[in-house]
């Protein structure tokens, strides 16, 4: 039974004397918490169910003049027309207290030890309800503590049983990795087999939890809770924006908690928002500026290298033009930072500059009448009859927009996919569609043109270039075809692996074009955390600050046409680049390249010139814009590590050493008013379907497939141990069809050397089904793929022996 | 009975199958009704594994009635008929609920503990027999002191009884 209740049909109850209309079919503690009656409870939490485990919430209720026997727990008893309930009455505190003392016969007192202590549900109650010497004098039971994994830190001593972790992992992650194992005096809360939790979502069984049986590994012992003061922040790693308090100490980050908003990420945060927090503190902070000198390094003052950095740039200009000089920003730059560069780039004279690094193909131009982004509204999703999604798997991309699609899909919805590979989704899709990569704009075109016989109408003539798909039956087009056609309503969403398909292009005009023909809102899950911010900004080739068009170089051509100046923003390109061979080479024939990045990497120390230290996550104040709109500000927590700046600040700076007009500003939130200005009502946009992209031949041979892993999406993610240490940032493996793993000799456990271009690697091979024959899946942004091809692209396997 | 030396299998088998969805047909055919189908599954199996529920066994279960094997697992957990470590070939349950240890089942566990050399919760070193922690009743309490060995209910056990009958044990 959900908690809230949206009943228009209100009955009269009188607790704790106000007489109150109320929702029909709502639990007694919802009415309660409306009006601020607090009841104590353990168990209940409004976004699971309600098992009544706990007792705590038990309350004194009288129906029709008479009183029920015994005390009810609020979470479970539904509100009755007549109904007198009393939080408070003698009755109900004698209940709520020996529930108390219950509850802490076996709870240790281990309180100044504990992290929970001082923010503890259980110590705050029992300062209310307990007593306070204990009537218990036997022992107390002690449970062996099982590893959840590098996020989660365990004292199952400390557990009451409450399960909220466990509904948390079955209702809301939906992996059911906990369990209430054995019985009675014997429960304990666990995985029985020891796999530990590894959900997408798990740290929120930390929030969850009442007590200190299940806190964050990291922030362990590291700080008390009432020592540290709260700071509102926004995630950095995808375009939701979750909302964060970060929690400081001395002017460091100690932890990262969720903030509600039900707009965006309700009171959950990722794992991956939690705790990449780490890579700010990372030991691996470049903490100087440092200049090249041959070989050599050396470390410098601001001064010197901010002269340094404006003299690489004049020079270029003086030498090559303007246009050799190139900028390459992270989508999750702030839009401050973003418009800086913008200005900075154009003063110069040059509208080479983007954010876009894992886009393949740039075919179609910059939408001009809005920013990228989702149509639909990220709390509107929970209740999609259809979300089709293209090229996307949303539980590694945005873990609580997947979070809302799969509400939807419990709520009775369709999740369809249409996908170069089977994804290890956490509920059921309807339909999922699995084309071999090069295959998936015939499938999206095969699809529009069947939805256009079903809804009655003309076929746009652009659909007859992509042939008809062989790898998918026309039965399941048109299954998935009846799907769309149908009413009610619905939201074509186009994910990371269009953004990195060589055929991308067509991919979001075919997917608008679905949009259209069916009705449906379009959204792009953009990469990064301000990939809209990046349009206001103008942070691209063909936009400029100001609002207009430009042809600059976008962030392909800037590496197939190496420039001889470069300027990167936030970004190891081993990893973010779409080819990070590519991104090498540029580097490598130009003359000077100047990383802004918060961390020192052997990579840009290999293909930087001069390397400024950049303030990480929670050291900026600025803003970013996410895939609804929403322009979400932050401000700076703590002194950056070291000598880094925050990047408007270095930026502001090298607009005045190179004379830049108008570079006067003195806080952040001037260029977030400017931006704001110029940007009007700029809203999302839809890729345009009034001119068609042209079909292209695709590429033969064997096909890499794969988007940034769940923690390699950025250097910030990277750079935090304990994300490093989970499952999902282990060394990549290649998966590929069982007949094409015979037909290379390949077994489970075996090595294969994957080339692309002069890059080579050794991966682990895992044959699965889900990956279409011809092609093998290499997720990017892990330790052992830094540095291979594109993405997507062209590969050559051979069979490297059983072990390397 | 338990304790077959045949190895065990790790999926469901044929006969398993078909077991299960006996059980099926007794239960609503919804998700609900096949978690309902967990208990009987699970003695069905554990039947064919040697007395036990080796975790493969139980994942197979979950498969076949489309859970979470977390779910299988609670439960296997929570029942004491279920055992989910390696036990002996017999199992030997001596209840201790109010009206056996009222006819004396204390002395009667105290007894075979010292007969077999093992406490409760422990099984004998040649891997005949496992004693098992903590029966609930039985419903035979006319007869009690009593105790179930496999699947066999002995009733107004003595010491002599309790050797006749163990000794029996192969």
């Amino acid at each position: 039974m959900s908690a809230v209740v949206e009943n228009t049909e209100k009955v009269s109850i009188e607790i704790d004397g106000q007489t109150v209309e109320v929702p029909k079919g709502a639990s007694i503690i919802a009415v309660a918490d409306e009006l601020g009656i607090d009841i104590p409870r353990f168990c209940y939490h409004s976004k699971l169910s309600a098992p009544a485990n706990c007792r705590m919430c038990l309350v004194d209720v009288e129906m029709g003049g008479r009183p029920v026997p015994k005390p009810l727990p609020a979470c479970i008893t539904t509100v009755a027309d007549g109904m007198v309930v009393r939080t408070a009455s003698e009755r109900a505190l004698k209940a709520q207290q020996g529930v108390m003392e219950f509850l802490l016969i076996n709870h240790p007192l281990d309180c100044p030890i504990c992290d929970q202590g001082g923010e503890c549900e259980l110590q705050d109650l029992a300062l209310g309800y307990g007593r306070s010497v204990s009537r218990f004098v036997e022992g107390k039971r002690v449970v062996k503590d099982e590893n959840l994994g590098p996020l989660i830190a365990t004292e199952m001593t400390r557990c009451i049983h409450c399960t909220r972790c466990v509904r948390f992992l079955d209702e809301i992650a939906g992996t059911s990795e906990l369990g209430a194992m054995h019985r009675g005096e014997h429960t304990e809360i666990g995985t029985l087999v020891g796999d530990g939790v590894h959900s997408e979502l798990s740290g929120n069984i930390i929030d969850l939890c009442p007590v200190g049986a299940l806190t964050s590994r990291p922030y362990r012992f590291t700080a008390r809770a009432w020592e540290m003061t709260s700071h509102a922040g926004i995630a950095p790693h995808d375009c939701l924006g979750s909302n964060v308090e970060l929690h400081q100490l001395r002017g460091r980050i100690k932890r990262v908690v969720p903030r509600d908003n039900e707009a965006v990420n309700e009171c959950w945060i990722s794992d991956r928002d939690r705790f990449s927090y780490e890579g700010a503190v990372s030991e691996n902070r470049l903490l100087a500026p440092l200049l090249r000198d041959g070989d050599q390094w050396h470390e410098v003052d601001w001064q010197t290298a901010l002269e340094a950095v404006a003299n690489a740039l004049r020079d270029t200009v003086d030498a090559h033009g303007a246009e050799a000089v190139g900028s390459l920003i992270s989508p999750s730059a702030t839009l401050e930072e973003m418009a800086l560069h913008s200005a900075l780039m154009r003063a110069l004279g040059s509208d080479n500059i983007d954010t876009r690094l894992q886009r393949a193909d740039f075919r179609d131009a910059t939408s001009p009448q809005g920013f990228p982004g989702i149509e639909t509204d990220f709390s509107e999703l929970d209740n999609q009859d259809t979300v089709l999604l293209i090229g996307s798997y949303p539980r590694q991309e945005q873990p609580l927009l997947n979070h809302r699609l799969r509400k939807a899909a419990l709520a009775g919805g369709h999740v369809l996919a249409i996908n170069p590979c089977g994804f290890d989704w956490n509920f059921d899709l309807s339909q999922e569609l699995i084309a071999h990569v090069a295959e998936l704009p015939a499938v999206l075109a095969a699809t529009a043109r069947e939805l256009a016989r079903k809804k009655g109408l003309e076929e746009p003539a652009a659909l007859s270039a992509w042939q008809t798909p062989s790898s998918v039956s026309a039965d399941k087009i048109e299954q998935l075809a009846v799907v769309l056609a149908s009413d009610g309503k619905k939201t074509v969403l186009s994910g990371a692996l269009v953004e990195g398909h060589p055929a991308g292009a067509e991919l979001r005009y075919l997917g608008a074009l679905i949009a259209e023909l069916s009705g449906a809102a379009y959204g792009a899950l953009t990469p990064g955390a301000n990939s809209a911010g990046a349009w206001l900004a103008g942070a691209l080739p063909d936009r400029r600050p100001d609002g207009s068009a430009a042809r600059g170089l976008n962030a392909q051509s800037m590496l197939t046409n190496p420039l001889k100046a470069y300027l990167l923003h936030g970004i190891e390109p081993e990893h973010d680049c779409h080819d990070p061979q590519l991104a090498a080479q540029a580097f490598a024939a130009a003359e000077h390249v100047i990383a802004l990045s918060s961390w020192d990497t052997p990579a840009l120390r290999e293909q930087a010139s001069i390397l400024l230290p950049l303030a990480a996550f929670g050291e900026t104040a600025g803003t970013f814009v996410n895939a609804n709109g929403h322009w979400q500000i932050f401000g700076g927590v703590g002194q950056p590590l070291g000598e880094a700046r925050p990047g408007w600040r270095v930026l502001r700076v090298l607009g005045n050493i190179l004379g830049t007009p108008g570079f006067d500003y003195e806080a952040p939130d001037q260029i977030h008013a400017e931006v704001k200005t110029r940007a009007g009502d700029a809203a999302v946009a839809r890729p345009s379907v009034e001119q068609a992209v042209a079909a292209q031949r695709a590429s033969d041979g064997m096909q890499r497939v794969g988007m940034p892993a769940l923690y390699g999406v950025d250097a910030l993610s990277r750079h935090a141990p304990a994300l490093q240490a989970t499952d999902q940032a282990q060394p990549a493996v290649v998966l590929l069809n069982p007949s094409d793993a015979v037909a290379q000799g390949l077994t489970e456990g075996g090595k294969v050397s994957v080339t692309q271009g002069s890059a080579s690697q050794t991966f682990a091979v895992h044959p699965d089904e889900r990956v279409p024959a011809g092609s093998f899946w290499l997720a990017g942004g892990l330790s052992n793929t830094a540095g291979l091809g594109a993405m997507i692209g062209s590969a050559t396997l051979v069979a490297a022996g059983t072990d390397a | 009975m338990s304790g077959a030396a045949k190895p065990v299998e790790e999926g469901l088998t044929e006969q398993e199958r078909i077991e299960i969805d006996a059980w099926l047909t007794r239960f609503p055919d919804s998700a609900e009704g096949k978690r309902s189908a967990v208990i009987p599954a699970l003695h069905i199996v554990q039947h064919n594994s040697g007395g036990w529920l080796p975790r493969a066994r139980m994942d197979a279960v979950a498969e076949y009635l489309e859970l979470a094997p977390t779910r299988v697992y609670e439960v296997a957990t929570f029942y004491g008929m279920f055992d989910v470590e390696p036990v002996g070939r017999h199992k030997v349950n001596i209840c201790t609920n109010i009206s056996c240890m009222l006819r004396g089942s204390n002395e009667i566990v105290e007894y075979a503990e010292k007969k077999l050399g093992i406490r409760l919760g422990e099984t004998t070193s040649d891997g005949r027999i496992t004693l098992k922690r903590e029966e609930e009743c039985l419903a035979a309490c006319a007869g009690a002191p009593m105790m179930l060995v496999d699947e066999v209910y002995y009733t107004e056990l003595t010491p002599e009884k309790i050797d006749q009958i163990l000794d029996e044990l192969e």
